[in-house]
């Protein structure tokens, strides 16, 4: 690089450019939680107990190791962000109690054990995610 | 090496290669159980291998980041690490920590770790990459706290030079971010949006400036251009990197319920995010083209070029591909981010850690470089491991794709697992190739006990 283009500019330059642009994240991000009580759900958190203890139950049984939420986590199977409008709660419930299928070279997903109680929470908590305003994403019901 | 507490880096690096092992096994399960649904099941549950998988590669990139740092903050600073004691014990507290968690994910369900080890008292567990028990996240606090208390004194009482200026800004930040890690909202949106928080900026933002310092250190010494040049490139790049890259975080902003001008922010600037990573191909190049010097270490200049331009191809290429609001529409949480996530971890971290294990490995054992038969091999390891990393790519971009056009895009969408039964065949490609880049795993770690110690093809010959 040419000589007027200094070692101490460039780091000057360095940061500054950080400096400003965490400025700028940090005020975008001050704007979104500012808006965000429009769109995620959380009037339904404080009014129903059931979201917390079912986030806890998906965590504590990391879903996410295998399905996605809203697109993240594993691809190993299919997307829950949506699964209460696909399939709906009954479905649901059906489905976790009767696993794992033990059909032969199928993908098995375990056994959680789970009381009627923790299976209408993590329901609960499926219906808020369905209902968070995603920008129209999935493309699809699928997912 | 020119100084004796430089030896710390050794337990380091070692580890480091275990866990790499183990990273690849675990990966082949994985591979498997997306083709033979119930291979190991019910004793390694996907999840369980999965964790293992993305767990082992994170542990072992920082325990090659920590012993990079320990290895080159007192050869910039000329002086003797503040405490290389305390180094080793923060080693041996990491590597346990590291293993009790692995085998507490292998030994009970993942619903008794988190009882075990008291998740209720302060929830963090079961989100992605963040799946460690609260108090193995602790202890990494811990860790990240010693390390940088000893790097910062070493730093402040030696030579300041740009190199570890960069290295420490990456590795304090690398700490900061991390505490994110225990900010976890009842409210998924808030959850997810500092999510982001440790995973991108870790590994689009802090972990690259690590990456760009490891890099400039080793092109200083094997090439032996000014460091004047190298200092300005360094800036430049890591300049790039976080004008990109900070605001570039909202390109995981678009679906997950935040607003919609996060979908014009993250697409303008993370389409900016390939650019630092084309700044340090021509940066490698560059610097290797004007070297005052041959340095016989010829595998160590080879992974300092190729970290450059698999970086660039699987960071910066793969990552643009999708990485535009309209196009991550159809394709986000498929498996083209999975192919995006393999070459850019490969091409970003894996290899620059093995540029800077590549270099340092001799001089900690006394050589300039290892034996030509040694080198040899390394090299073999370089390109079976690559090559077979652009293939994983490659079929995972197909399954991608064809994931997309039957799942998402056709008139009649199939269900998921639908979709995956018609994509297997590229499934049993990525695994065919993942057997090829183990064997140039074993090819490369073979290199570590083959011919070490004779002579290099060629000396050290200055050039005019």
């Amino acid at each position: 690089m040419a000589s007027f283009f200094s070692t101490s500019a460039a780091r000057n330059m360095f940061y500054g450019g950080t400096l400003f642009s965490v400025l700028l994240f940090l005020g975008v991000t001050l704007h979104t939680e500012s808006v965000l009580p429009q769109r995620d759900q959380r009037a339904q958190i404080a009014t129903n107990p059931a979201i917390a203890a079912g986030k806890r139950i998906w965590e504590e049984n990391n879903c996410i190791g295998c399905h996605t939420l809203l697109g993240e986590g594993a691809y190993f199977a299919p997307e829950l962000g949506n699964v209460y409008k696909r399939r709906g709660p009954e479905f649901i419930k059906a489905w976790i109690q009767s696993q794992p299928t033990g059909a032969p070279g199928r993908r098995q997903m375990p056994q959680f054990h789970l009381s009627e109680q923790q299976l209408d929470d993590l329901v609960e908590f499926l219906r808020y995610v369905s209902e968070i305003d995603t920008a129209g994403w999935p493309p699809n019901i699928e997912g | 090496m020119k100084y004796a507490s430089q030896a710390v880096a050794k337990p380091y690096f070692v580890a480091a290669l275990a866990l790499f092992v183990a990273q690849i096994l675990f990966g082949l399960v994985m591979g498997l159980q997306y083709v033979v649904g119930d291979f190991l099941f019910p004793h390694i549950p996907f999840n369980v291998a999965r964790m293992v998988h993305t767990n082992a590669l994170i542990v072992w990139l920082l325990m090659g980041f920590m012993g990079a740092a320990y290895y080159l903050v007192p050869e910039e600073a000329e002086r003797e690490l503040h405490s290389p004691r305390l180094a080793l014990v923060t080693f041996w507290v990491f590597l346990v920590a590291a293993g009790l968690t692995v085998i507490g994910y292998l030994s009970v369900p993942y619903a008794t770790l988190a009882k075990l080890t008291g998740n209720e008292l302060l929830p963090t567990m079961g989100r992605e990459f963040l799946e460690q028990p609260t108090i193995t996240k602790i202890g990494i606090v811990l860790v990240a706290l010693s390390l940088l208390y000893n790097l910062s004194l070493t730093y402040l009482h030696g030579r300041k030079t740009a190199i570890t200026s960069v290295l420490l800004f990456g590795l304090w930040g690398l700490a900061l971010m991390f505490l994110f890690a225990f900010v976890n909202p009842i409210n998924v949106v808030r959850d997810k949006f500092y999510w982001w928080w440790v995973v991108h900026l870790w590994v689009e933002g802090v972990w690259e400036l690590v990456l760009g310092a490891i890099l400039a250190f080793v092109l200083v010494k094997i090439t032996g251009v000014d460091r004047e040049v190298i200092d300005k490139w360094l800036y430049v790049i890591v300049t790039l990197t976080l004008v990109s890259g900070l605001i570039g975080t909202g390109h995981h902003y678009y679906w997950i319920g935040l607003p919609e001008y996060w979908q014009w922010l993250g697409s303008l600037f993370s389409a900016l995010e390939p650019l630092p990573f084309f700044a340090m191909v021509l940066f490698a190049f560059n610097m290797v083209n004007r070297r005052r010097r041959d340095h016989p270490n010829r595998a160590a200049t080879l992974w300092a070029l190729g970290t450059s331009v698999m970086a660039f191809l699987g960071a910066g290429v793969w990552g643009f591909l999708h990485t535009l609001a309209p196009v991550n529409y159809y394709t986000h949480g498929t498996q083209l981010t999975a192919s995006h996530g393999h070459m850019a971890f490969y091409g970003a971290y894996v290899m620059v850690v093995l540029t800077i294990l590549s270099y340092a490995w001799p001089q900690l054992h006394g050589r300039t470089a290892q034996g030509n038969r040694s080198q040899v091999l390394e090299m073999w390891g370089f390109w079976l491991m690559t090559v077979s990393m652009v293939f994983i790519t490659l079929f995972l971009t197909a399954a991608g794709l064809l994931q997309v056009w039957l799942q998402r895009m056709g008139d009649t969408p199939l269900p998921f697992m639908a979709a995956q039964e018609k994509i297997a065949f590229f499934y049993w490609l990525r695994e065919g190739t993942g057997v090829v880049f183990l064997i140039g795993l074993l090819t490369y770690l073979a290199s570590f006990f083959i011919g070490v110690k004779g002579s290099p093809a060629y000396g050290g010959a200055a050039r005019s």
